[in-house]
């Protein structure tokens, strides 16, 4: 898939911002006024900036609101509903914490499960790719859900949770990848029986439609050299696990804090490239891998 | 909630008013529904009344909006104002370049005719140009048919009065079997496909021989990837398997054929002709009397295997000959194979079933009817096999005799002109003579006494001046090419640069991209065209006029550029005197005409030739007091008469437009056209249908569409005793003698029955791959890439390299390889192709643009990634150290041998930081800049 | 809307011969042709007079070599362009309600009004049948010519799809195949007609032929033919009693 920087923008800092979110609603940090004010700040920040970033790849924002009419089969909408859902509960709750310096806990839980169930709907919206055999797994969501915590309790400065949600989130993430490798083989579709042709012998692309390139090879046909994958996987481990936790593991200093957040974000970002660009869709084969 | 959809309005008007004519994005000539909207064009379809297309369009046409609004479209006329080549003009008025024109023309014609070279590519209006040069009185003109496929021409028309496409079509009803050689696309575009559709929906089945398998030979049922240049050994050794095991149609051959005819066998100067009465009529052995009568004679029942002594001399049946050549083991299928890449079985299985499906399933349809010899036949016996062939097995230098031997083997089988069989099209057929011989004779002033072209019997015929020089700039018809039928267009800059046979002064061309893609030679040629002389510092050829339509590569090398209109836009003529789009079953014809108005200053080229005409006074072109007689093209085609009522148009003569094929000028006649969708068919009486050489009732009927002028049944020619007559002037006999260094060669390839010998390798050393084009359906030469649809289809084109030379070279996809001819080298991407003969490359025919043309941004990727393979094809073969220069052309007609070439292959030795194809040309100046950088197109509302 | 209808009264699509596909492209520019000037937006061209000429297609001509264990490769052409699916995903992953499958003849279309242009409905289709428009910023797909199957202003015999009534080899063919009679059922049940990835359980409308077995001549044609005479002079011995018979 083409790993348009939007949408990479917008799961990685949405994903933060809600997981940043749930924390604040379970009152983890406990905080009113003004931390809570700066805080929420970042969550909504993360967030809405997020879903914003997310329209800069559609066609017509300007008919965004239509996305919210299909919540019955559509994940996209759901995450649509969701989101505001999450995000009105969390302003209400935030706002009580700002300035009535009032917890109304229901209503914080309600906005944390909200705002896990928009990181949920927002992986379902790839999981339910059977096109893309890589994200069409179960290990898709906890994927999204861990990288939402783990990036959310680090914003929320709970480092041992931290510590072990990131931990947590790298081993899904590894465990994402083995998968995805052998996903496309597994999914048993193949250009056989993309072209019905396997009853002949060994089926090969020969000339590709068009030497012309068109929208399906621009989003569908990213082709990552395997070396460089490798290389960018253990780049953004390190990153986005490795160093952070080794950081929170030092005494506990802001400057050190930001730091952890900054590779943390950093490695969740190149992650996300790879979550893109690595992802094989099945169209790909009717292309081969003979284009240009 | 019940399920709720949207309204769609699945009835909107489809446009405002349909205008029918006929398609130019190639020359098969469909016919076309332009759908108007606001006066402009929105939408292409094919005519489902239209005898070629019946309402199939194929890629070209379907895009004929995208050519016909190309922002490459020449706006007005233009003088050059750089150094030629440059691509630097000044727009000017018709009113001027007309007389710039007439200041160069006329000067010659009062005075050198022969000066002017006109030269047309694919001209639809050869009846009307070729009757302008020859008003003009200049010898040298022809139209492209030399570099194209003159050998399938010619040895379809020697052999038995036409060739395929145009002149003929498979009996696509009726045939169960259809063998396809040497053909990636054809002019018979659509019928072709519709044809193999129409097969294929019966089931019945197609061999494909063809080096590569794709096309038609991928949905082939069977595939001979065949070696190229091979096909005539292939072809006579079916015939030796077809002969050899009696599955022949033996009183097809003695009725129809000049299979019994009687040759002389004594030595001597009649040795090989056939014998004749006083009438110079054929004889053959009637079977009843066992006498030598005219082949023709009522009730004769000629003999297959008869001799005749007589004056001492034996003479022998061309049936004999053929018996005693090709029964020879030397055609034995374990005698050919190697060579040609088939296995015996395969040559020995296909033969089988040619013979199987001719034979054992031939069936009858009961019509009537009675041949020329008197007798009347109860029904027509049908053979359901049928062949069709092209440019793979003509573009070699032994094309003629590989076309001449698969027409003879048609014929042993009985399915020329018979139901299930190949069948031609009216005025076909059409035998050798039947046609004009070429006349060369030039007056100052005057027009030349006859036709340009034609077809040679003999010696006497060729085109030579008194010292025996060629008397036409394209050596046309002469010793090194005798049955030149169709000129040699891809001469006639070489030799004007040369001075060679002669000097001219002014190059006149017409829709060909002469120094592109329709020549061999790129580089060389764009050399010639810029060349000065030394002395006086002029172009060696002093003056060049172009017409395109388009900003092409040729356009740079003119000096004067007269802009055509787009197919849309102008009168066109697609006459029986010509070109016709006849069917089997019917005489057709057809027009062009502006379904819309040009919005620049560009005029239909014909229209241009009228005027100029005109201006320069030729005989036809004025009246008496020496005003114009032709308003323009249109009325040219309305008025003009060949002989006594017969025109360019065949339908709606007759003053008040009830007249067919013969009567008085109807100056309404374009009207009735439109009105009809651009055409015009006459359809052939049932019982006049088949068997058209013999059929008295076709003949009867051709006469009276003025295709005849009295009924002319003949003989198919198994033997071409025309051929005979240049070997015995090689052997010696005769005034008119060939040059000491061309005897042997005439002699071994000028034979009557077909040969195959192997194309001269001389110089081929470690060259030892086929390299061969192949046409693209969806573009059409170089004047697809205009068009914003289909360049997205083929922007570039790879050298496609079997699986066995891309391991040897170390090649793998999107590798740069240098290709290699013995004239120079290229560089150029490839991909793995496993369906294809195994020693055989092949790309793309014109994808490779030059920088600077086509409106196309210099860096598209045509003029990076495209190439020809033109740039290393020569038009002479390497020296051979005999001090001549052999043309790389078929010996008998002067064929382009294109598929000739031999390369060799190797990885490029800098592929990574090579971003471009070599040679690489520098840029030309757009005259019309570049196109836009988006495209919506829509118009109306 | 964006629910697929739980049955359509017809199921209308293609059958794609591909035995009999040469791979022309007609149908691709008829298509773009019909589509350019009909149904919704223009089909667009991003640098058409440039170096990377792109732009929408609705119908894309792919070709394939297929190599048998024993015996010479084959080259097949391969028409696509949307399949109509029954169970289709990029109908239920639609979040705007654009894309939707008509009740009344199972035509999967996009309501261009109503698309935001996110691209998910062809992330879902696993054949590459939608592209999205570049200039107009909608999706665009087959619309299996719904503005000329129905269309009132065109004679009977037009109405079908552009690519069906152009296709020069009568590889095409159109019709419901809810009908059991249809010429497309016929053809389907006849010709062993095919559904493309049936894994991914979208259930395909369009069905495609498969090509015929090929390259069979040396061992299913008419037995070899036997010689007459070995010798030139047997064979004229022959000749004449053959020419006796006639
Ligand atoms: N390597 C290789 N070379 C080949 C061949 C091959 O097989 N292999 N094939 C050969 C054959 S058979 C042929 S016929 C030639 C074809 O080669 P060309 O005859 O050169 O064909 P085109 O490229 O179509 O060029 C014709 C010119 O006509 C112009 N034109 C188009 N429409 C119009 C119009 O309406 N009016 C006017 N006045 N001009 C117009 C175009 O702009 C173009 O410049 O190529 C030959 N060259
Ligand atoms: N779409 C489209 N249609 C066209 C044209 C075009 O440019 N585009 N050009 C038109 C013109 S000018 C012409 S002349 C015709 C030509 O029409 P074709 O004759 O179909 O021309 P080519 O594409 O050159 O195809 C030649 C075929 O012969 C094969 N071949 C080469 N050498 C041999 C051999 O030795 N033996 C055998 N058996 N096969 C061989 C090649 O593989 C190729 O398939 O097409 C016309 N139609
Ligand atoms: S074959 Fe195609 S380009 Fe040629 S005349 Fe017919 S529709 Fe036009
Ligand atoms: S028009 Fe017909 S033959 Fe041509 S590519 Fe399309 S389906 Fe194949
Ligand atoms: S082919 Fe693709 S676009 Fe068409 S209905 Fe099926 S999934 Fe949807
Ligand atoms: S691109 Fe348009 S049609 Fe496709 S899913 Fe998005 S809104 Fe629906
Ligand atoms: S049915 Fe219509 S929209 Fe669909 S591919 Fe054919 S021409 Fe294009
Ligand atoms: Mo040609």
């Amino acid at each position: 898939m083409h790993p348009a920087p939007s949408v990479i923008i917008f799961t990685t800092f949405s994903g933060l911002g809600f997981g940043l979110l749930t924390f604040l609603g379970l009152g983890l940090p406990e905080v009113t006024g003004m931390t809570a004010f700066l805080l929420f700040a970042v969550a909504y920040l993360f967030a809405v900036g997020g879903l914003i970033a997310s329209t800069f790849h559609l066609g017509h924002p300007e008919r965004a609101l239509k996305a919210f009419t299909q919540w019955r089969t559509s994940w996209l909408s759901r995450e649509g509903w969701a989101s505001v859902i999450a995000l009105a509960l969390m302003a209400l709750y935030g706002a009580g914490l700002v300035f009535l310096g009032q917890r109304w806990v229901l209503l914080g839980y309600a906005g944390a499960l909200m705002s896990l169930l928009t990181v949920f709907t927002t992986s379902m919206i790839y999981t339910q790719l059977k096109t893309i055999p890589r994200w069409h797994t179960a290990l898709t969501p906890v994927r999204f859900l861990s990288f939402a915590l783990a990036g959310g309790a680090l914003l929320a400065g709970q480092v041992k949770t931290a510590i072990l949600l990131l931990l947590v989130a790298g081993v899904v993430q590894v465990a994402h990848w083995m998968r995805g490798d052998g996903a496309l083989a597994a999914s048993g579709t193949t250009l056989a029986s993309a072209t019905g042709l396997g009853r002949i012998g060994d089926v090969r692309a020969f000339e590709p439609p068009h030497t012309g390139s068109n929208y399906l090879l621009e989003e569908f046909v990213h082709v990552v050299g395997r070396r460089h994958s490798q290389k960018l996987r253990v780049i953004s481990i390190l990153l986005m696990v490795a160093v952070p936790v080794a950081l929170l593991m030092l005494p506990f200093n802001h400057l050190i804090a930001a730091l952890a957040v900054l590779s943390h974000v950093l490695g969740v970002l190149v992650a996300r490239w790879l979550f893109f660009a690595e992802a094989e869709h099945v169209v790909g084969l009717y292309y081969g891998k003979r284009h240009a | 909630m019940g399920y709720q959809q949207p309204v769609v309005d699945t009835s909107p008007k489809v446009s405002d008013e349909v205008r029918k004519t006929t398609c130019y994005m190639c020359a098969c000539r469909c016919g076309i529904n332009v759908h108007m909207k606001d006066g402009k064009v929105a939408y292409i379809e094919g005519n489902r009344d239209h005898p070629v297309n019946r309402g199939v369009l194929c890629a070209k046409g379907s895009s004929g909006i995208m050519q016909h609004n190309a922002p490459s479209r020449l706006r007005a006329p233009m003088k050059r104002v750089g150094p030629r080549g440059s691509g630097e003009f000044e727009e000017i008025s018709w009113d001027e370049a007309l007389e710039i024109a007439t200041s160069w023309l006329k000067p010659l014609r009062e005075k050198h005719p022969e000066k002017l070279a006109f030269f047309t590519g694919r001209d639809q209006s050869q009846s009307f140009t070729s009757f302008w040069a020859q008003n003009f009185g200049t010898p040298n003109y022809a139209a492209h048919g030399g570099f194209c496929s003159v050998n399938m021409a010619a040895a379809g028309i020697y052999t038995m009065g036409g060739a395929f496409w145009e002149f003929g079509q498979p009996d696509w009803d009726h045939t169960k079997l259809f063998m396809l050689f040497g053909v990636a696309e054809d002019h018979d575009s659509n019928p072709i496909k519709m044809g193999i559709g129409r097969i294929k929906a019966r089931g019945a089945k197609v061999i494909g021989v063809n080096p590569i398998r794709s096309g038609y030979n991928a949905v082939a049922d069977e595939w001979v990837g065949i070696t190229p240049g091979t096909d005539g050994l292939f072809i006579l050794s079916l015939i030796h398997v077809l002969m050899k095991s009696g599955r022949i149609d033996l009183d097809y051959l003695a009725r129809y054929t000049n299979a019994p005819c009687l040759v002389n066998a004594a030595e001597g100067p009649e040795k090989g002709l056939l014998l004749r009465d006083g009438d110079g009529k054929p004889l053959v052995i009637d079977r009843t009397s066992g006498k030598p009568v005219p082949f023709d004679q009522p009730g004769v029942r000629p003999r297959l295997n008869a001799t005749l002594e007589r004056d001492g001399t034996t003479h022998r049946t061309v049936f004999h000959l053929m018996a005693t050549r090709y029964l020879s083991e030397e055609f034995a299928p374990e005698s050919v194979a190697e060579r040609c890449g088939v296995p015996a079985e395969r040559i020995r299985a296909i033969a089988a079933e040619l013979a199987r499906v001719a034979f054992d399933e031939a069936f009858e349809l009961e019509r009537e009817w009675t041949d020329f010899r008197g007798e009347t036949h109860k029904s027509m016996i049908g053979r359901p096999v049928s062949f069709h062939a092209m440019r793979g097995i003509s573009a070699h230098a032994n094309g003629f005799q590989t076309c001449r031997a698969l027409h003879v083997l048609q014929i042993i089988l009985g399915t020329v002109e018979v139901p299930g069989g190949f069948r031609f099209k009216p005025p076909y057929p059409k035998p050798a003579e039947a046609h004009p011989r070429p006349h060369v004779g030039v007056t100052p002033g005057a027009p030349l006494d006859g036709p340009h072209l034609g077809f040679v019997h003999g010696p006497e015929d060729l085109a030579l001046k008194e010292d025996g020089s060629p008397a036409r700039i394209d050596k046309a018809f002469t010793w090194e090419n005798p049955m030149s039928s169709h000129g040699l267009m891809h001469m006639v800059i070489s030799n004007a640069h040369a001075g060679d046979p002669y000097r001219i002064d002014t190059l006149f061309m017409y829709m060909a991209n002469m120094s592109w893609n329709s020549t061999m030679n790129t580089a060389g040629v764009m050399e010639m065209l810029t060349d000065r002389d030394p002395e006086t510092g002029e172009y060696v050829i002093p003056r060049i006029i172009y017409s395109d339509a388009y900003s092409s590569e040729m356009v740079a090398y003119a000096d004067l550029i007269l802009p055509d209109t787009t197919y849309l836009e102008r009168h066109d003529c697609i006459s029986l005197l010509d070109r016709p789009i006849c069917e089997a079953d019917a005489a057709a014809d057809a027009i062009r005409w502006p379904v819309v108005e040009p919005d620049r200053d560009v005029r239909g080229f014909q229209s241009v030739l009228v005027d100029l005409g005109a201006r320069l006074g030729l005989p036809a072109f004025v009246n008496e007091d020496g005003s114009p007689k032709w308003r323009d093209y249109a009325d040219y085609i309305v008025n003009h008469e060949r002989k006594p009522g017969v025109g360019p148009l065949a339908g709606w003569r007759g003053k008040d437009g009830s007249k067919t094929g013969r009567g008085e000028v109807n100056p309404e006649q374009l009207d009735r056209y439109i009105e009809n969708g651009g055409f015009f068919v006459a359809h052939i009486p049932e019982g006049a249908d088949y068997y058209k050489p013999w059929n008295t009732a076709y003949q009867d009927w051709a006469v009276g569409m003025g295709l005849y002028d009295s009924p002319q049944p003949y003989l198919f020619q198994l033997y071409v005793e025309p051929m005979r007559r240049f070997q015995l002037a090689a052997e010696g006999h005769g005034t008119r003698q060939p040059p000491e260094h061309l005897r042997q060669r005439i002699l071994d390839t000028m034979d009557p029955l077909p040969i195959w010998y192997e194309t001269d390798q001389t110089g081929n050393e470690g060259f030892s791959i086929n390299a061969l084009t192949q046409r693209p359906m969806a573009m059409y030469h170089s004047w697809g890439t205009q068009n914003a649809w289909l360049r997205q289809l083929h922007g570039r084109n790879p050298l496609y390299v079997p699986t066995k030379i891309m391991r040897e070279a170390g090649l793998k996809d999107g590798d740069w390889a240098r290709v290699s001819s013995p004239h120079g080298s290229i560089v150029v991407p490839v991909m793995e192709m496993a369906a294809l003969n195994e020693n055989t490359v092949w790309t793309w025919n014109a994808i490779g643009k030059r920088k600077g043309a086509w409106a196309l941004t210099p860096d598209a990727p045509e003029a990076t990634k495209g190439f020809l393979l033109n740039h290393i094809i020569h038009e002479l073969l390497p020296p051979k150290g005999d001090g001549l220069r052999w043309a790389n052309s078929d010996p008998v007609t002067g064929q382009a041998a294109w598929f000739d070439l031999k390369v060799k292959i190797e990885k490029a030795a800098e592929p990574d930081e090579r971003s471009e194809c070599d040679p690489a040309f520098p840029p030309i100046k757009s005259p019309v800049g570049t196109g836009p950088k988006e495209l919506r197109w829509k118009v109306g509302k | 809307m964006t629910q697929l209808p739980a049955k359509t009264e017809r199921k209308l699509g293609l059958v794609i011969d591909l035995d009999t596909c040469v791979g022309c492209h007609a149908c691709v520019i008829s298509c773009k042709g019909w589509n350019t000037e009909n149904y919704g937006a223009p089909l667009s061209d991003q640098d058409p007079y440039g170096a990377n000429p792109r732009g929408t297609f609705l119908n894309r001509v792919h070709s394939y070599e297929c190599t048998p264990a024993d015996g010479a490769a084959q080259l097949i052409h391969f028409p696509k362009s949307c399949l109509h699916c029954e169970d289709a995903p990029c109908v239920t992953v639609c979040p705007t309600g654009a894309s939707y499958k008509r009740v009344e003849d199972g035509i999967v279309l996009v309501n261009e009004s109503d698309c935001i242009g996110c691209g998910l409905c062809a992330w879902s289709c696993p054949y590459g049948a939608r592209e999205l428009d570049r200039a107009e910023g909608v999706m665009k797909k087959c619309t299996l010519c719904i503005d000329r199957i129905y269309n009132e202003n065109l004679p009977e015999e037009d109405r079908i799809p552009a690519c069906v009534r152009t296709c020069p080899a009568g590889a095409r063919h159109f019709g419901d195949f809810a009908d059991p009679e249809s010429n497309v059922s016929k053809l389907v049940a006849e010709r062993g007609g095919m559904d493309l990835m049936p894994e991914q359980g979208t259930r395909p409308v369009n069905k495609y032929l498969p090509p015929r077995p090929k390259d069979r001549i040396d061992s299913d044609a008419a037995p070899a033919l036997k010689p007459v005479a070995e010798e030139a002079s047997g064979f004229f011995a022959w000749l004449d009693k053959a020419l006796e018979k006639l």
